[in-house]
């Protein structure tokens, strides 16, 4: 299957297979009306089977949101056909407004204006947990 | 600006100094009577807590401060939908200090990082409630003359028991502790309570559902009420909720210095007739705790005005 380099934009690459459509919601890419790819199940020699999202536009990416759904993956940025910079994320230490909490007893249930802010508290279980109330992310 | 949100926001040096002030407002009370002066304390309680906010209003007046506040959330600004930030920036302009109870986690957190003043909270549903920690601990020193190597059992609902979490947590900071979890399977302690504080500070701990089994271990027995308000489902409420009851024969097996206590309310977990044994101390824990609130509004004023 084919799909066509991009000039100028964004590839996030190396992202666990299964993990693209998650990516997509998270980072609002349906909000976009640049073409956007979102190639599943990629055979890599790395990974076995990767995916991949190429977005046809240079727009700012929330890399916290990257590094959460998938410390592995990486962001390239292309211009001009060239890759001119590559991220790789890891786990962000502060998740800020990404995820609620679904805990009905925590103060964000019931006040709209605070922000939803998550806490890595175990890096190797990868534990995300709410600043207010300390109950786990959902992952 | 300090506050109090989680005991693990003090220090054990600071709870050190305000255990040896408390008991120095125990021996000299006098020499703290007008501490406070021309302080106001402002309790606002957003649920119904008889005994918090009384042993806050108490530990306020015996240091010569006044009180104001509210004891429901019916009779506040939040019945009329005032956010938690807005009303602790509004109670910074009238009180030096507030303790705060709310049925939402997170609710005194959020107040902290939004008032002028110091904000302690006073328990904020089943999250965290720190000065009732501070109560156990001044307890358990004065019982058992200090922290180390103790083997303390913990019994009853130690899912959603809050006092559980913080005791384990502050305990945790001291050497050669034991700790034994008494439960049914349905309220054992969380995982990550295990993981990240016994087994992260390697902390030697059993769990088994037998009270009688391990009660000969104990040097501290803490029992604990199976709390209606944290189920959402009645019938799971009324079948764990005579799990153990603790009465004199159970008794029969136990050290005779074992230090009894319980956060109360009870209901039905403590029999009435241990309440004569030397060994119950929870009535000596509600007196403690008020000297400990008092010596964390006199720390915490202290620090504010630095």
């Amino acid at each position: 299957m084919n799909v066509d380099s991009i000039m100028n934009g964004i590839v996030i690459d190396h992202i666990t297979a299964g993990l693209a459509f998650r990516l997509y919601n998270l980072l609002d890419l349906d909000k976009l009306d640049c073409p956007v790819a979102i190639i599943k199940n990629v055979n890599s020699r790395k990974m076995g089977k990767k995916d991949i999202i190429k977005i046809d536009s240079e727009i700012p990416i929330n890399f916290d949101v990257v590094g959460f759904v998938d410390p592995n993956a990486t962001i390239n940025v292309i211009k001009d056909g060239v890759l001119v910079d590559k991220h790789s994320i890891g786990m962000p230490q502060k998740l800020t407004n990404v995820i609620k909490c679904k805990n009905p007893r925590c103060i964000t249930s019931v006040e709209q204006e605070i922000e939803h802010v998550f806490v890595l508290t175990d890096k190797q279980e990868k534990v995300y947990r709410c600043l207010y109330c300390e109950t786990k992310a959902d992952i | 600006m300090k506050s109090l949100i989680d005991i693990i926001d003090l220090t054990p040096q600071e709870i050190d100094q305000m255990i040896e002030t408390a008991c120095d407002i125990i021996d000299n009370p006098k020499k703290y009577s007008e501490k406070c002066k021309g302080k106001k304390l402002a309790t606002l309680f957003f649920e119904p807590s008889t005994r918090t906010r009384l042993s806050f209003e108490a530990a306020m007046y015996e240091l010569g401060g006044n009180v104001i506040g509210f004891s429901e959330a019916n009779s506040s600004s939040a019945a009329k939908g005032e956010s938690v930030a807005d009303t602790a920036k509004t109670i910074s302009c009238y009180a030096d200090i507030i303790a705060m109870r709310h049925p939402k986690e997170g609710a005194p957190f959020v107040a902290s990082k939004n008032a002028s003043i110091p904000v302690i909270n006073a328990g904020d549903g089943g999250h965290n409630h720190p000065t009732q920690t501070l109560a156990d601990l001044l307890t358990i020193y004065r019982e058992k003359g200090g922290f180390n190597n103790l083997t303390i059992g913990f019994c009853g609902d130690l899912k959603f028991g809050r006092t559980v979490h913080s005791l384990i947590n502050a305990m945790a900071r001291y050497s050669g502790i034991k700790v034994v979890l008494i439960s049914p399977e349905e309220l054992k302690v969380p995982s990550y309570v295990k993981k990240n504080v016994l087994k992260a500070n390697d902390i030697p701990y059993i769990q088994t559902t037998n009270l009688e089994e391990v009660m000969p271990q104990l040097d501290v027995l803490y029992m604990t009420r199976v709390q209606r308000e944290r189920f959402f489902n009645e019938e799971d409420y009324l079948r764990l909720k005579d799990s153990y009851i603790l009465d004199l024969p159970k008794l029969a097996n136990a050290k005779e210095d074992l230090c009894i206590m319980h956060p109360l309310p009870r209901v039905n977990e403590i029999s009435v007739a241990v309440d004569d044994d030397p060994r119950a101390c929870y009535f000596k824990q509600v007196l403690n705790g008020k000297y400990m609130r008092m010596a964390l509004i006199l720390k915490l004023l202290e620090e504010a005005e630095k």
